[in-house]
Formats: C-alpha cells, sequence, structure tokens
C-alpha cells in the first residue's frame, strides 16, 4: 500500500487546471496499491482552492496557508515538513513553468528518483512512466527502481480532470518554515506580448514555424497574410530569432488562440506549440515531413515544400508574386 | 566573479528515426551543443563582456567526443572547459561510449556536477532550462539544492549585479505572463531559448578555444565512488509514438494542393474572392 501526495498549482488566484488531473493521475497510482491520495495546497486562499480540490477519489487536503504567490523556498520546505508527517509513496506534481521551479529540488532533498513530463504512468512491478524524448519524436518508458518512492511531474492535458464532490478531510498544516530558508523574492509580474495586434481575436491565422530557415524569408508569409487577409502568428524558434515580436507566438508561454481557420506553415506541432492552438475550429498543416506530429490534430494537410505551396497560394490569391 | 555554464551535448534527431535494440540508431543522430545551453553560455559570455574579472568555465558530462562541441563553447567566448567521464558512467561500465541509464536519475549528474561546484566554487552556475534529447529539464535546479545556492527556473531575462551579489530575473511563466525575482548569489538560474541571441564563433575565436585548457576529470580525481553513479532509472522501451492523424490530405503538386487549399479557404468564407 503506497500514499501517494499530489501538489496543487494556483496563480493569482485561481486554480491551474493541471491541478483537477494531478488527482486524476494520483488517484490511478494510489488505487494501484490501494493508498490514499492525499492533496497539498500552499499559499493564497487555500479555503477556497481546497473547496475546489475536494472531488471524488481525494482522501485528505493539507492546506499550508504562508505566503500569497508561488515561492519555491516556502514550497520545498513545506512539502518536506509535510512529507515527513504523512507516510506517502509517490509524489505528484505539474510539469510547469513553476513545477520545473521546484519539483527537482524537492526531489533532491528527499533523495527519490524524479521522472519529470509524464504523459502515462503505471505501477505493477514497481512504477513505470511513459514520456517523450527529442521533442516528441520518440516515446519511451521509464522503469523506476527504488523502493523508497519517487517524485513524478505531469505534463498537462493528459489526465481527465478530476469531478464530483469528494468527502477528503481537509486539514491545515504548519509546515514551521524558517524565513532564513526563503532566498528569492517575487517582486512581481509583467505581461508580455502587449502591441499592435492581438491573435487571440482572429477568426484566420497563418502561423510560420522553423521552416521558414531564414529571417528574409518571412517576406514570402507576409505577401500570403496580405493576399488572404490572415493574421500572421509564429512558433516560438521564429520568435526566439526576434524575427516577429512576441505578441505573435503562439503556444505555452506565448497567445492561446481559437480561430475558425489556423494554417500553419513549417511548424511541427511540438507540445507547447500545440498547446496555444489546438482549439482552432480548423487547423491546415503544411510541412515536408509526414510524420510531423502536426499532422496528428490537422484537420487537412499538404506533405510539401512552404517555398513551392505558398507562392503557388499566393497566385491563387492574386498576391504578389516575386 | 566566476560563472560555471553546464554545457550538454546532445544528439539530434533528423525527420528519420531509426531504432535499433531499443535505442536510437547512432547514424540517426547528429551531436550539437544542447539548444538551451547555448543561451546559457551567451548569457555568461556576455556578463563577462559587461564587467571586469569575470571567468566563464564550462562543465560538461559526457564521452571524448563532445570535446568538440566543449571547443565551440570555448571559441564563443568561455575561458576554461571541464569535461567529467569514467568508464563507469558507460553503459557497459567498461567503456562503451553510449552513456548509461543511470545518467538519467537527476541525482547522479547533480553528484557530479556538484564536486564540479566544490573545485570552482563559482558565483553563478547557468545551465540550460532542459537537455534536446532526454529533456529532464531538472539538473539545475537539483544542483541548486544540493549545493545549497539560490535558484531561478526558466529564465527569460537576466541582470547580475556583482556589487550587491543579486541577479534580477524574469521566469517566462505560461499564457504571456513573467514572473519578476530576485536571487541572491551565488545561485542557479537555468536559461530560457531567446533570452538573447547566441552568438557564432569566429575564426579567431575557433583559432584561440584550440589553447584553452580542457581538464578531463574521472570518477577516482572527484572522490566519487562508482555506487553513487548507479541511478534508480532505466529505459524498458523506446517507439516512435503512433501516428493518430484522421486528417485529409490533399495529394499532387504545389499548385494542385495549394489550388484544392485555396478553393477550402474561399468556402470556408474566411477570404473574400
Amino acid at each position: 500500500m503506497s500514499d501517494v501526495l499530489a501538489v496543487a498549482e494556483h496563480r493569482r488566484g485561481d486554480l491551474r487546471p493541471i491541478s483537477h488531473e494531478l488527482i486524476t493521475a494520483g488517484r490511478e497510482l494510489a488505487d494501484a496499491t490501494g493508498g490514499e491520495l492525499h492533496v497539498a495546497v500552499i499559499s493564497g486562499d487555500v479555503e477556497a482552492f481546497a473547496d475546489s480540490l475536494n472531488r471524488e477519489g481525494v482522501d485528505a487536503i493539507h492546506t499550508i496557508t504562508d505566503g500569497e504567490e508561488f515561492n519555491h523556498d516556502l514550497t520545498v520546505e513545506s512539502l518536506d515538513a509535510l512529507w515527513s508527517a504523512l507516510d506517502a509513496s509517490y509524489l505528484v506534481a505539474p510539469n510547469s513553468v513553476n513545477g520545473l521551479d521546484y519539483v527537482p529540488a524537492i526531489a533532491q532533498r528527499l533523495d527519490l528518483p524524479l521522472v519529470t513530463d509524464a504523459i502515462g504512468l503505471s505501477l505493477e512491478d514497481g512504477l513505470e512512466v511513459t514520456r517523450e524524448r527529442y521533442g516528441s519524436k520518440v516515446e519511451t518508458t521509464v522503469a523506476v527502481a527504488d523502493d523508497a518512492g519517487a517524485v513524478v511531474s505531469v505534463r498537462d492535458g493528459e489526465w481527465p480532470p478530476a469531478e464530483g464532490v469528494g468527502d477528503a478531510t481537509v486539514e491545515s498544516f504548519d509546515p514551521g518554515v524558517d524565513e532564513s530558508a526563503i532566498h528569492s523574492t517575487v517582486t512581481g509580474f509583467q505581461e508580455v506580448g502587449a502591441g499592435d495586434v492581438d491573435i487571440s481575436e482572429a477568426d484566420f491565422v497563418v502561423s510560420i514555424g522553423r521552416g521558414i530557415e531564414e529571417e528574409e524569408n518571412l517576406e514570402l508569409i507576409e505577401r500570403l497574410v496580405d493576399a488572404t487577409g490572415a493574421t500572421l502568428a509564429a512558433s516560438r524558434p521564429v520568435v526566439d530569432n526576434e524575427w516577429l515580436p512576441k505578441n505573435r507566438q503562439v503556444g505555452q508561454s506565448g497567445k492561446t488562440v481559437t480561430p475558425d481557420i489556423y494554417i500553419a506553415i513549417g511548424i511541427s506541432g511540438a507540445v507547447q506549440h500545440v498547446a496555444g492552438m489546438k482549439g482552432a475550429e480548423t487547423i491546415v498543416a503544411i510541412n515536408t515531413d509526414p510524420d510531423a506530429p502536426i499532422f496528428d490534430i490537422a484537420d487537412y494537410g499538404i506533405v510539401g515544400d512552404l517555398f513551392e505551396v505558398v507562392p503557388a497560394l499566393i497566385e491563387e490569391f492574386g498576391g504578389e508574386t516575386a | 566573479m566566476q560563472i560555471l555554464v553546464t554545457v550538454k551535448e546532445v544528439g539530434q534527431l533528423g525527420d528519420e528515426v531509426v531504432i535499433e535494440d531499443g535505442e536510437i540508431a547512432e547514424s540517426a543522430l547528429e551531436y550539437d551543443l544542447n539548444e538551451w545551453d547555448e543561451y546559457a553560455l551567451e548569457s555568461a559570455v556576455q556578463l563577462s563582456e559587461a564587467y571586469d574579472d569575470v571567468e566563464v568555465v564550462t562543465a560538461t558530462i559526457g564521452p571524448e567526443r563532445s570535446d568538440e562541441t566543449i571547443r565551440m563553447a570555448l571559441a564563443k567566448g568561455a575561458d576554461r572547459a571541464v569535461r567529467i567521464w569514467d568508464d563507469a558512467l558507460t553503459a557497459d561500465g567498461a567503456g562503451d561510449e553510449t552513456p548509461a541509464d543511470g545518467l538519467l536519475d537527476t541525482r547522479v549528474r547533480v553528484e557530479l556536477l556538484s564536486a564540479i561546484v566544490e573545485r570552482e566554487e563559482p558565483d553563478l552556475v547557468l545551465s540550460g532550462v532542459q537537455s534536446a534529447d532526454a529533456a529532464f529539464a531538472s539538473t539545475g535546479v537539483a544542483l541548486a539544492e544540493e549545493i545549497d545556492d539560490a535558484w531561478a527556473a526558466v529564465v527569460n531575462d537576466l541582470e547580475v549585479d556583482p556589487d550587491a551579489g543579486t541577479a534580477s530575473v524574469h521566469r517566462e511563466l505560461e499564457g504571456g505572463i513573467e514572473e519578476l525575482t530576485d536571487v541572491p548569489l551565488p545561485a542557479v538560474l537555468t536559461i530560457q531559448t531567446g533570452i538573447n541571441e547566441p552568438r557564432y564563433a569566429s575564426l579567431r575565436g575557433i583559432r584561440q578555444a584550440q589553447s584553452k585548457e580542457l581538464t578531463v576529470l574521472d570518477l577516482d580525481d572527484l572522490g566519487i565512488g562508482t555506487d553513487a553513479v548507479t541511478g534508480a532509472l532505466e529505459t524498458t522501451a523506446l517507439y516512435e509514438p503512433e501516428t493518430t492523424s484522421d486528417a485529409t490530405i490533399w495529394e499532387g503538386d504545389a499548385e494542385s494542393t495549394a489550388g484544392e487549399l485555396a478553393a477550402f479557404l474561399r468556402d470556408s468564407g474566411v477570404i473574400e474572392g
């Protein structure tokens, strides 16, 4: 019998959706051994968060009232103390940006093996975690050979959110964190990506990725956009190279778009990009690689060279051909 | 001030995935400096240009093959390099060059890197957010915990004040939000792509890199026993994910596929004309 501790995540007053997904993933692990599922929620309005986290399958919720927003030092110290008070074997946490900021540290602190970015879990002869490598091109299973347990971070959107109303006990936990253990200070938040255009409002988006190769080739896509009246967007590499401003970036760290039509050109479809555009009504992909993951979520596709297809498309709409 | 940059050589997969005996075939991989580490290195070199007396040292866990990648980092402005390797780190423990799965266990990488930190005593450690191959995204923060440094993960803006002994960073959260955080030095920061524009190595840099110090250390040198590098993780399967595409693929040459797409767009009503 192994108990599981899941760690909820919130930001600026709201629980993030991964919190309810973690309950499902954590319950799966707990069920495999007949253990209990505990949930920890740290900082902010923990009472309200606990209400929302009290869903089917949760046995106990531990609220830690220190702090308002996420702080990794407070999180690591709190989880360390809570872990000592419980008798759990598995800690499941979000593979979010804030997860990246504390999960490796708590695993190191507890001297437990860590597997990150899980997309599947099984617990039979031991824990086995399914995860991707090489930017989603390869999937692997990783077996954990440690009787003491493990720390697993979970990719968002892979488990359905837990539903219903649970009958978990809700208890306040005082981790007794010493102020001297808090090293980093969050001084504020900043919205980025404001600017001339809000791509999240567009009905028709043409988005360009790494396949464009060179900055000067962007001009081709701009002519397509002019000819069709689409709104221009991009995946991360194009913005990292500063060929387009941050407000054009679609994906996990950029904007989420929900247009009627989204044309992904030269975009492989990494999970971080898909997170920002899977809500589009119709997705069209143009890519040279027939195995590119973008085709998994596309409704229509062209397997071909954008430098041939796009000029032909511009011509169709009577745009300027170079 | 000393800045330690973790530099990993990663195998990059082309369009073709070839799997042999449950591993990616060597022939399908091209080795290169990990993209995230390239940005970390550039941040370090920029700091060394902005302030006096900054030494940039790279730290690598990897076989001899990595030296080419390390020389490239030296050519881009690092002052010297340390590389850790040992037969005990290979798959068969006898020098076969395929790294053992032990290295998947973050604690093993941290054990090795913390020994380097102990020798070098850097004020700042910069590490890429993740590697392009295994993508655990865990080394930097776990290392910080081990060596009792402050840290910040997923940094996409960095200002260091060496006199005050602080780093002011932006952390790139999801959805276009950045968290502004102050971190006291010594610290470990994990660096996100896009934070800067990594330079190309100049010819002069490449020439100079040949004579820069590259120290190779094994477990004995670091005083680490082989038990400490046996990880708890093992890859039990590796395969190409099933494609679940049910997209309608328009076939034909560029003209005809573009024609299909154009007709579709006109029908959909998003375009006039």
